[in-house]
């Protein structure tokens, strides 16, 4: 298979205004990925999907991640690096027997500019994992033909997956809480009577 | 015996067994009923996760949960008497399972097997388990385990038999003294179920924590 370095020239010489950088992986699993910019996405994954050499038929995952504002140190001073969402898509080819490519699509923020398009045209497979992600994370696809939430009910006000979520507060019965658990639980204890606290076996 | 019955006269267990050996069963409606109730307890085919396999597990014939009576596992609750709360409860699922609870007629039981319905388990911590389904419905039995073998379900079986045995017929209670008629289904609220918990069936145990703790 092309490298994906490959892969990004003929991209960027196919569409000339398009956006594709690649994405260093410094783990132990050293997989690059492609990051596109919103704008040309659905074409570029339709030549992806269609080009005789990639044939990479198959989205086989669609995955979100929520990165919050980062503070970049750089030599001038620190950079404040805003948040945004982003979607991970793998694909694979089973015509060719190869991959995988991995793609990354990103939102402008994490509040109102949360839309990408979704890729449910193109690869089927996408369809209840992009609900999926606009369920747990919040990220709009425009051309999403049934976007609706999958795992939480309609009524449902939040996105869980993302960082800052509050949960239900409904730690009032826990057996053996501790770490984070224990803080959480301590919100509902009573006070101990006077005469309890002393007397319950204090070495 | 040519001496008449006194009234009021109820023998021991001891004097019965001793009449039974002369062919003579004395007994009552009430034991007559609940010694029917207890060996006939068809369940509700109704599995949640992984404690639905051991559930299906005891139900075939290497345990064979038709030892107890049990095997008639009803497509419908209004064939059941037996919910058998197998597995994890999230709470997208909880307002059905509540639902399904009203619809069993009376005299009806509930089980609680495993961790997760007992109390959510290894995801109790999560925003998605309910955390225990005895916050909306009366439970009789808790079977512990991750999941519990097909053992324990008929060793809780067989303890919900020696309750149901005991009951009184003519009490609109379940054998727990909970109301056994229709619980409030909760409703999908913006951040979680509404009411969190049924207020009459289930309250956080009262614990006095030392702060050291």
């Amino acid at each position: 298979m092309e490298t994906l370095e490959q892969i990004r020239d003929r991209i960027l010489a196919r569409f000339p205004g398009a956006e594709a950088s690649i994405v260093a992986n410094p783990s132990p699993a050293a997989q690059p990925s492609l990051l596109l910019g919103a704008g040309l996405a659905r074409e570029i994954a339709e030549f992806l999907r269609d080009d005789p050499l990639l044939q990479l038929d198959f989205c086989s995952n669609v995955t979100g991640v929520d990165w919050l504002d980062r503070e970049i140190a750089e030599p001038a001073g620190k950079r404040l690096q805003p948040g945004y969402l982003e979607v991970v898509y793998h694909l694979y080819s089973m015509a060719l027997r190869q991959g995988p490519v991995v793609l990354r699509l990103r939102t402008g923020n994490r509040t109102d500019r949360v839309t990408l398009p979704s890729l449910t045209p193109v690869w089927r497979s996408c369809e209840f994992q992009e609900r999926e992600v606009f369920d747990l994370f919040g990220v709009v696809f425009s051309g999403h033909p049934d976007l609706r939430r999958l795992l939480m009910w309609e009524e449902f006000k939040d996105h869980p997956l993302r960082k800052d979520y509050v949960e239900p507060d409904d730690y009032e019965w826990e057996p053996t809480p501790h770490g984070e658990v224990l803080t959480k639980a301590r919100r509902h204890y009573p006070a101990p009577p006077a005469a309890a606290a002393g007397g319950q076996g204090a070495p | 015996m040519s001496e008449p019955v006194p009234p009021g006269f109820t023998p021991t267990d001891a004097e019965r067994d001793e009449l039974r050996r002369h062919g003579i069963l004395l007994t009552s409606l009430e034991e007559l009923c609940d010694w029917g109730r207890s060996r006939s307890v068809w369940p509700l085919q109704f599995g949640l996760a992984c404690c639905a396999i051991e559930m299906i597990a005891a139900s075939m014939a290497r345990f064979d949960i038709a030892r107890f009576g049990s095997e008639v596992f009803r497509a419908s609750p209004r064939q059941a008497d037996l919910l058998i709360v197998s597995g994890t409860v999230t709470k997208k699922m909880a307002p059905s399972v509540v639902r399904l609870w009203n619809q069993m007629p009376d005299p009806k039981y509930c089980i609680a097997m495993g961790a997760c319905a007992i109390s959510g388990g290894p995801f109790k911590q999560g925003y998605n388990v309910l955390k225990g389904i005895d916050r909306y419905i009366p439970v009789d039995i808790y079977i512990p385990g991750c999941p519990p073998r097909p053992e324990a379900l008929l060793h809780g079986l067989m303890q919900l038999q020696e309750k149901i045995r005991g009951q009184d017929i003519t009490a609109t209670a379940g054998p727990g003294g909970a109301p056994g008629s229709d619980c409030p289904v909760p409703a999908f609220g913006g951040h979680d179920l509404v009411p969190p918990q049924n207020e009459t069936l289930w309250h956080p145990p009262a614990l006095v924590r030392r702060e050291d703790a």
